[in-house]
Parts: C-alpha cells; sequence; structure tokens
C-alpha cells in the first residue's frame, strides 16, 4: 500500500504494525509527534498496546525498563532533551541487556533553546550500549523501526532508530507500507531470556554488582555489542529479501572511481546524492559514503568504503566539544589510522540547530577536496559549515 | 574461582532464588554474641530481634547463634533480659 506520511506518522504507523506489548512515553514537547499519534490509535483500538503516559521521560525509560524485564515488547519514542533526561535509564536499559526500541527524532540540545535538527542528543548518549541508527528519509525510517525490534530481540541490546527534524520528521513524503500481517509474521513474538513474570523461576534483575563482578558484566556487554553487526547485516538482508528494500550499515554512492567522498549520516546524504549526480554530470569523480549504523560502528564497511577514496570530508552534525571536531570524524579517522591505503581527511561541523545545509555548501566541500588532492595536504582539519563568520 | 564473562548469565542477571544463602555475612562481624544455655530463661527476645535470621530455634527453643550469618549487631545482648544475662558479646578473633 502507498500512503502520504510524515516520517513521524512512518514511525507511528510501524509501531501500529509492530504491536507492541507497552509503549511508556511523555508525549510533550520536545517529543516530536510519534506518540502522540500513536495514543490515537490506543484510544481508536487499533492495538492491544499497554499506554503508559508518564511524567517525565526519565519515568517513560524507567517504565519500559521494567516492562522489558518482564518480557514484553517495548517501544517509546522521544528527542532532545527528552532523550537527555533519560540518560541515566539508557544505561541501565542496555547493561541489563533489554530489547527496547526507541523511535527519535533528532533534535539540538539546548542551550540555547532549538527544536530543530542536529546530531548532538544522540551523540551525548552514543556510549551508553544502545545500537544506533541514522535514517535519510521516511521509508527507511518505517522499514529501520520494524527492522529494529528483530535486531533489539536477537542481540538482546536496546536500539536508537532516528530522522532528522523537520527534514524527514514533519515533511511529508511516498511511503510504502507492508501488510500488517507480513510485519506480524516477520517479527513473530518476543521470548525473553529471563522474564520477571515467569513466577515459576523467581530470579533477580540488577542487583548490585561491585569490584568482584561489575567489569565481566560490562566485557560481557561489550561483546553483545561486538557480535551485534552481523545481526543487523542478517536482519537487512532477511528484510530486502522479503520486502524488496535493502539498507546496508554502510552506503556507499557512486564511490567505485571516486576521487573524492563525503561522508555523513541522515537526511543530509539523500541531498548529497543529487549533489553527486550533478557534479558527476560535469565529469568530476565524486562519491557518497553514508553512515547508517554508528552503534555499532562498522569499522569493516568503513575501511572498505573509504579506503579507496583519496580525499575524504567527514560531516558532523554535533560537535564533540574536545576542541577536535565532530564524533563521527573522530572514529573515522581512528579506524583509518592503521590503514595502508587512506585518504587525506577533514571535517565539516554544518548545521547546528538545524541550519539548513545548502547544495553550494556541499558543492564548495567537493571542491576543497579537489583542492586537497591536488596540494597533496590538508591545511584546515576542522571547518565550520555555514555559520556566519566560518 | 569465580565465573570468567563468557560464563555468567546476560544482563547481570541472577537466575535462581535464595541466593542470600550462599552469601555468608558472618565475616563482617567484629564482636561476636556467646550464649550460656545455663542462664538463658526462652523468652526468645533476641530470636524476635535479630535483624537476621542468626538465632537458631528448634522445637520452640534457643538452641545457639548461627555464625555463618551473624554480623555481630549485638542487638540479642542488648534485648537478653538484665536479670537472665544470657548472651555476651565479646571481641570476635580471628
Amino acid at each position: 500500500m502507498i500512503l502520504a506520511k510524515t516520517g513521524n506518522e512512518a514511525m507511528a504507523y510501524a509501531m501500529k504494525q509492530i504491536n507492541p506489548d507497552v509503549v511508556a512515553a511523555y508525549p510533550i514537547t520536545p517529543a516530536t509527534e510519534i506518540v502522540q499519534i500513536f495514543s490515537n490509535y490506543v484510544a481508536d483500538g487499533l492495538v492491544d498496546t499497554e499506554f503508559v503516559p508518564t511524567e517525565s521521560e526519565h519515568s517513560a525509560m524507567s517504565a519500559c525498563v521494567g516492562a522489558s524485564a518482564a518480557g514484553a515488547r517495548v517501544m517509546t519514542s522521544t528527542s532532545s532533551q527528552g532523550l537527555a533526561l533519560m540518560h541515566e535509564i539508557l544505561y541501565i536499559a542496555a547493561g541489563l541487556r533489554l530489547p527496547i526500541v526507541v523511535g527519535l527524532v533528532n533534535r539540538a540540545l539546548s542551550a540555547p533553546i532549538n527544536i530543530h535538527c542536529d546530531h548532538s542528543d544522540t551523540m551525548g548518549s552514543r556510549d551508553a550500549g544502545w545500537i544506533q541508527i541514522y535514517t535519510a528519509n521516511s521509508q527507511e525510517a518505517y522499514d529501520s523501526m520494524i527492522q529494529a525490534v528483530k535486531i533489539a530481540e536477537k542481540a538482546n541490546l536496546p536500539v536508537i532508530v532516528s530522522t532528522d527534524a523537520f527534514i524527514i520528521s514533519h515533511c511529508m513524503e511516498r511511503l510504502e507500507v507492508l501488510d500488517d500481517d507480513k510485519v506480524k509474521a516477520f517479527l513473530g513474538d518476543r521470548k525473553a531470556l529471563y522474564p520477571l513474570l515467569d513466577v515459576d523461576n523467581p530470579r533477580t534483575i540488577g542487583p548490585l554488582d561491585l569490584q568482584d563482578y561489575f567489569f565481566e558484566h560490562k566485557r560481557s556487554e561489550i561483546d553483545a555489542m561486538n557480535k551485534t553487526l552481523p545481526i543487523i547485516e542478517e536482519v537487512a538482508k532477511e528484510y530486502g529479501e522479503l520486502f524488496n528494500r535493502y539498507y546496508p550499515v554502510i552506503e556507499e554512492y557512486r564511490t567505485d572511481d571516486a576521487d573524492v567522498a563525503i561522508m555523513a549520516l541522515g537526511s543530509t546524504a539523500d541531498t548529497l546524492k543529487e549533489v553527486v549526480d550533478d557534479l558527476r554530470e560535469k565529469g568530476k569523480k565524486v562519491g557518497l559514503i553514508r553512515g547508517r549504523v554508528f552503534r555499532p560502528l562498522p569499522v569493516e564497511a568503513i575501511k572498505s568504503a573509504v579506503r579507496n577514496v583519496k580525499a575524504l570530508a567527514v560531516l558532523d552534525r554535533s560537535d564533540a566539544m574536545n576542541a577536535f571536531g565532530g564524533p563521527l570524524f573522530g572514529e573515522v579517522r581512528s579506524v583509518m589510522y592503521e590503514e595502508k591505503n587512506k585518504p587525506l581527511m577533514n571535517n565539516y561541523i554544518y548545521g547546528l540547530g538545524g541550519r539548513d545545509i545548502e547544495i553550494e555548501e556541499l558543492v564548495s566541500v567537493y571542491d576543497e577536496l579537489f583542492t586537497i588532492l591536488k596540494n597533496g595536504r590538508v591545511d584546515n582539519l576542522i571547518n565550520y559549515l555555514g555559520v556566519r563568520g566560518g | 574461582m569465580k565465573e570468567k564473562w563468557q560464563e555468567l548469565p546476560i544482563g547481570c542477571v541472577i537466575d535462581k532464588s535464595s541466593t542470600s544463602l550462599s552469601f555468608k555475612t558472618g565475616d563482617w562481624r567484629s564482636n561476636k554474641p556467646v550464649w550460656d544455655e545455663g542462664k538463658c530463661i526462652q523468652c526468645l527476645m533476641c530470636w524476635i530481634s535479630c535483624p537476621d535470621a542468626a538465632v537458631i530455634v528448634k522445637d520452640g527453643k534457643m538452641t545457639g547463634f548461627n555464625y555463618d550469618y551473624c554480623k555481630g549487631c549485638g542487638v540479642c545482648a542488648s534485648v537478653c533480659p538484665k536479670t537472665a544475662h544470657a548472651i555476651e558479646m565479646i571481641r570476635e578473633e580471628k
């Protein structure tokens, strides 16, 4: 079925078809409409979900943890400050290995107060132990929400699926949805390993864990993240074969013979495809590398995509406030350190607080990459694109 | 030997109940209650007041302490009637 849906509506529609056992949420600003739309489905009796409206995002994620530990399939949604308020409980969800799925809209963190797109919210939670999937359009957001449930339950790790605020979340696009029964068959039921509601087998979840065991439990959680990329790939392939839409962890666009390339997350990558096509028509060998999965970091896929490019610009829609650029840049550069073939690299921080990224600006980045290539050196490692004053 | 990380259930789950039994807390003790059976009047104040379950009662009678779990708090000695004085706290010797 083909529908016209915004990113928020697409994510809420996916949640309706997933029909989770529990959704606990704080459906007020800064959250976008995802759970508000979903609560209409609850009110209309279109889902079987127990909907728990809470007094804050901290409570929402806490309720999700409890419900997931009980054995339920659990989802929620939030954005920016809401994710920040959940921060403490994000680590608990991951540490207890609970497969909660969050549909997130990437918005800037305060201050200054802003409700528009950047990636500072999810980047602020990048070390919390959650799988992170950045989508480039509504269709991918819809497909990724359904895949995320399966990934989460196979990996026993929580997943954030994100869209760029307004650019995707409020923009209406053509959306191809699956039949309800196909979503149901694809996901099956959750089979929790240690459900608390299994009263015949009492167990303890979340005990105090001191110097003698904490490190072993964390090591085990790290191992789970180490084993997650093949699960994401397997689920993406299964989904692709069944429904004809496949998304790789790292998407390469016209990189085969590209001399220079830009790497970016989210909706900017879709804009870049236009830029790449235009420049290709002019005979310039440019390409695009889109990071779809950021946690776990797809190290081998990044190496394989980046290795043969001669100059690479990494675009970050947040700054790590480490006085050394953005988080994606730092990690991609680190991944390539041991490689014999690696490009000259620079970093652009762009689009903070929803500042539009213009086609001309992206063209200027490719131009700069060709200059870097000609000179054989990077003069400006970290750059600020689209800000008054540079 | 404690388990390696590969041998533990995921998510720091303790996948059984009553595990406090295997957690012997007696080594927290610095003072130890000693019971004098001859002076005991079997009022069971020590049993009812023990914050753990370290007073062993059989057939309705106090029979001694379980030193695996007694943390040496001294509540038993404190509630033991002064006229009986059947429980005395002494320094724990390692």
